[in-house]
């Protein structure tokens, strides 16, 4: 029985288990004494009671089963192969993981033939859905039939015993329902702690992704040296052939260079036109054109990035490259200024709307000492409320920043593939966000430097984002706690 | 000590006028650098849509030939066993162009002109009445008419993609195609029907029989998956960080958490997605189930941060009223502060799946990008998303698939579409001013 299996079970077990208790309170309450709680909440708790000991178990199961059968089956490997390298023993560990996969879905025929070794179990699992990245050898198989009847002896004890906790529980549960038993104050507790283990996913979701980008970050400077990828001037990661040496070189520096590049001309767009837009909308604009203005401004934040990446590749990268043609220019399709255009469009909303809550801020006072003085509106906007709002702006600024160094699928779509150092906008380079991307789809060799470049690139941005991002939420907090 | 006379400069009637025309100009110019900065954006709004839809609005139609098709049992079940495996492995191209052949009066000795004539169909056509055959078999040995479908090169002559100017030599259908197509189009036999197509396949080397009908119930996979874990985890934490969160160092650290999350790259949740559900917990790769869960992660500071702002616009008034009559303060939330805050939250539950809906960077990342003809049944099957699926079309060369690309698009936007506009009207029909 599957862990999936289990859980649907607790699932099923749960209202009936609260119609019992219920049911039994019910009971109860006809009695001399007046129930503390409502039948109801005996429901859930007997309900709780019985699923939540059994949950328990199989998420512990869940975690311990393979780290123990792997073991295991490590333990029995021929001294060859524990002589072999870490990385080398791993691949034989994954062929031996597949075949004990593979154990399940075959026939006592196929098995027969599979414990003779004939030559053909590649091809016979291949067609059961299991590919083996090599013909496996006797020792890999014996190993993965020992490996199979563990997992299915291990996965009939996790139903065993998550049954007799879940049955357990139930009984102790059933025992516990009398009229005087505080069931609310039980069950109210659980849920305040449901309540702030579900806040806790987001520290948690913090938490994985450093932790997953900064271990196999590790790994990765253990092969590349840090000075090499922080400083180094050429991106070239040759997937190595056998036989080659080297694993190519991986300086950061053309890629942290294009990822700042495309985002400068991305805020060279977005940051007059997004600020102008809020300035016309907060202070001039009729309220007519403002409703419809708004909403207007915000699909163009609601439009996936694809379809963005689509437009940059297929009108307007040629457009730009057949006007640069007509006056005489040599624009790349796929230029700095394409993607840079393009994304600056894409991030105009997120400067204007956050520009206009903060334009909007601005004391009203403010405004009206300035107009008392005889000076304009535009005047009082230039001299009076820009400054006052200058620090909200830098954060809003700041903000879209952030999203554009993180952007990818229009650098994806849109931008170069070859890393390269220039300062004209009319050529193409690449990002970090595209060689993420580049890195880690295909065929995946974990391990290499090849892949595990694509974290230290992930560390470096998750780094860069995130320092944009506190700084800017910070100066936006300290300048609403100003007007507040 | 002599006072410093300052020099009184008085303006003159006309310098004065100029200067406030000066300054009235500079307020002009003013507004019209905000409107410029408007329109700017409209402008870009509106030819963002007009190229989507020019270039994919004739995806949704696909050239077919109307033709009657003999579904001859020598051919299909020559030995009337009515075994499923005999009937699908049976030759149904054959039969496909046979009734071609028949209908344009091809000579059947003639090599070139049955080899023209076999290019007019797509390699689609075997599948096509294969599927009908084996959904019924009955209708083995009876003649009946089909929409089968014309071949990608076909279909572009028709949609005006490949011009017949081109020398022949150049062009992909020679001049006795052209001919033929020309004549079934006369007699209405070839034409441009909706194409059903789209929503039925799955993907395909061939542009006319590729759909997206994988991507589609992939990302329904995912959404559900959304659904299912981010509103309860994202209103748990919502309901505890409003009502019962003491205000000390932890919520605070949860708070700008939480606004960190919002704004971290979406592909850096891919990275993670990869490490931790791939790598660690072993799911399988190309699974909609661990792109749902990444989504889920991506889109719960969104729901978060909604549901709290639609818990704190509940006026407090409801609490202590519903306190006063003696209930708990967990009933007071559960009974009456969630209830009004719902739609506010289904609002902000939408407004984080059209995000998940339009993710695509961190999908490509857990391996969505295979191509995956069968349709998955369940979240563990390989799949991919709608999203990715334009990615993948975007990034294949054959001009049949730019139609598809944009076509596609335009599918996710219409779908971004309706869930926006459910938002809105949610909004506008449970909008309550206390």
């Amino acid at each position: 029985m599957s862990t999936g299996m289990l859980i649907l079970a607790l699932v099923i077990i749960f209202p009936l288990a609260m119609f019992v208790g219920r049911t039994r309170a019910g009971v109860l309450n006809r009695g001399s004494q007046r129930l503390h709680s409502r039948p109801v909440y005996h429901g859930v708790y007997l309900a709780l009671m019985a699923i939540l000991p059994a949950l328990f178990v199989i998420v512990v199961w869940g975690v311990a089963e393979p780290l123990i059968i792997n073991n295991s089956a490590r333990g029995e490997l021929p001294q060859t192969v524990l002589d072999l390298p870490v990385a080398e023993q791993n691949l034989v560990m994954g062929v031996i993981n597949n075949l004990a996969d593979g154990y399940n879905r075959l026939s006592d025929d196929e098995l027969a033939q599979m414990r003779a070794g004939a030559d053909g179990t590649q091809r016979m699992l291949a067609a059961k859905g299991i590919f083996l990245p090599s013909a496996p050898e006797p020792f890999m198989v014996d190993v993965a039939e020992h490996m199979a009847s563990a997992k299915m002896t291990s996965r009939l004890l996790a139903a065993l015993v998550s049954a007799v906790a879940a049955i357990l529980g139930f009984f102790i549960g059933w025992r516990r329902i009398a009229p005087a038993m505080r069931a609310r104050n039980i069950v109210e507790r659980m849920m305040l702690i449901g309540l702030l283990a579900a806040s806790g996913v987001a520290i948690l979701t913090t938490f994985g992704i450093v932790m997953s980008v900064l271990f196999e970050s590790i790994h990765f400077f253990s092969i590349v040296p840090v000075t090499d990828f922080l400083f180094g001037t050429v991106w070239d990661p040759r997937f190595s052939a056998p036989g080659r040496e080297g694993a190519g070189q991986f300086g950061i520096l053309p890629l942290l260079w294009g990822t700042l590049f495309i985002s400068f001309v991305a805020m060279l767009v977005a940051v007059p036109v997004g600020l102008f837009s809020a300035i016309y909308m907060s202070e001039y604009a009729s309220s007519r054109l403002r409703a419809f203005a708004k909403p207007v401004l915000e699909v163009l934040a609601g439009i996936p990035t694809i379809v963005y990446g689509l437009f940059a590749l297929v009108t307007f990268g040629p457009f730009l490259r057949d006007t640069g043609g007509a006056i005489g220019l040599e624009i790349s399709a796929n230029s700095v200024l394409t993607a840079g255009v393009v994304m600056g469009v894409m991030i105009i909303p997120f400067v204007s709307s956050l520009s206009d809550d903060i334009i909007t801020a601005v004391p009203r006072a403010m405004r009206e000492g300035s107009y008392g003085l005889g000076a304009t509106q535009s005047e009082t906007i230039k001299r009076v409320v820009m400054p006052a709002a200058l620090p909200g702006i830098v954060g809003a600024v700041l903000l879209a920043a952030s999203r554009a160094i993180g952007e990818t699928m229009i650098v994806v779509m849109a931008a170069g593939i070859a890393a390269n150092l220039t300062l004209n906008p009319l050529e193409p380079v690449t990002t970090m966000t595209v060689k993420i991307v580049s890195q880690l789809t295909g065929d995946l060799e974990f391990n290499s430097p090849q892949t595990l470049v694509a974290f230290a690139l992930g560390l470096t941005l998750f780094i860069l984002t995130l320092g944009l991002n506190i700084i800017a939420l910070h100066t936006v907090r300290k300048y609403r706690e100003q007007y507040e | 000590m002599s006072d410093t006379v300052i020099p009184v400069h008085r303006l003159t009637a006309d310098e004065l006028s100029a200067r406030t025309r000066r300054r009235y100009a500079a307020e002009r110019r003013f507004r019209y650098y905000g409107i410029a900065a408007l329109s700017f954006a409209f402008f870009f709004l509106i030819v963002l849509f007009a190229s989507i839809v020019s270039n994919g609005w004739s995806a949704f139609v696909q050239s077919s030939f109307a033709i009657a098709v003999k579904l001859d049992r020598t051919v299909i079940d020559p030995d009337n066993t009515g075994d499923p495996n005999v009937i699908r492995a049976a030759d149904y191209t054959k039969l496909a162009r046979q009734a071609l052949y028949e209908r344009l009066g091809v000579d059947a000795e003639s090599r070139p002109e049955r080899r023209d004539a076999n290019g007019l169909l797509s390699r689609g056509v075997d599948t096509q009445l294969r599927e009908a055959v084996l959904g019924d078999p009955s209708l083995i040995g009876q003649t009946v008419s089909f929409n089968l479908l014309a071949n990608g090169d076909v279909d572009a002559l028709l949609k005006g993609a490949i011009s017949r100017d081109v020398p022949e030599a150049n062009r992909q259908v020679n001049d006795r195609q052209v001919a033929w197509a020309d004549r079934m189009v006369e007699e209405g036999v070839l034409k441009k029907r909706f194409n059903t197509g789209l929503f039925t396949f799955g993907a395909s080397s061939q542009p006319e029989t590729a759909g997206l009908l994988v991507a589609i119930v992939g990302s329904f996979f995912m959404m559900v998956v959304v659904v299912l874990l981010a509103v309860p985890i994202g209103v748990a934490a919502a309901v505890y960080l409003e009502e019962f969160a003491p205000r000390n160092r932890w919520t605070d650290l949860i708070e700008v958490n939480i606004n960190n999350l919002a704004a971290v790259p979406s592909i850096v949740f891919g990275l993670l997605g990869l490490a931790v559900f791939i790598n660690f917990f072993g799911l399988p790769r190309s699974a909609s189930l661990v792109g749902g869960l990444v989504l889920t992660l991506m889109t719960l500071p969104t729901i978060i941060i909604a549901a709290r702002a639609a818990i704190t616009a509940v006026p407090p008034s409801i609490r202590e009223g519903a306190l006063g009559v003696g209930a708990s303060k967990m009933q007071a939330i559960t009974h009456h502060v969630l209830p009004l805050a719902l739609p506010g939250i289904m609002t902000g539950t939408i407004i984080g799946l059209v995000q998940a809906l339009g993710e695509t960077a961190p999908l490509l990342m857990i391996g969505l990008v295979a191509f995956v003809v069968d349709v998955p049944s369940t979240p563990l099957d390989p799949a991919t998303a709608l999203p990715v699926q334009i990615y993948m079309w975007a990034t294949s060369a054959e001009r049949g698939f730019v139609e598809r690309t944009a076509g596609a698009t335009i599918v996710l936007l219409g779908f971004l579409f309706v869930m926006n506009a459910a938002a809105v009207y949610l909004r506008k029909r449970f909008e309550r001013r206390w």
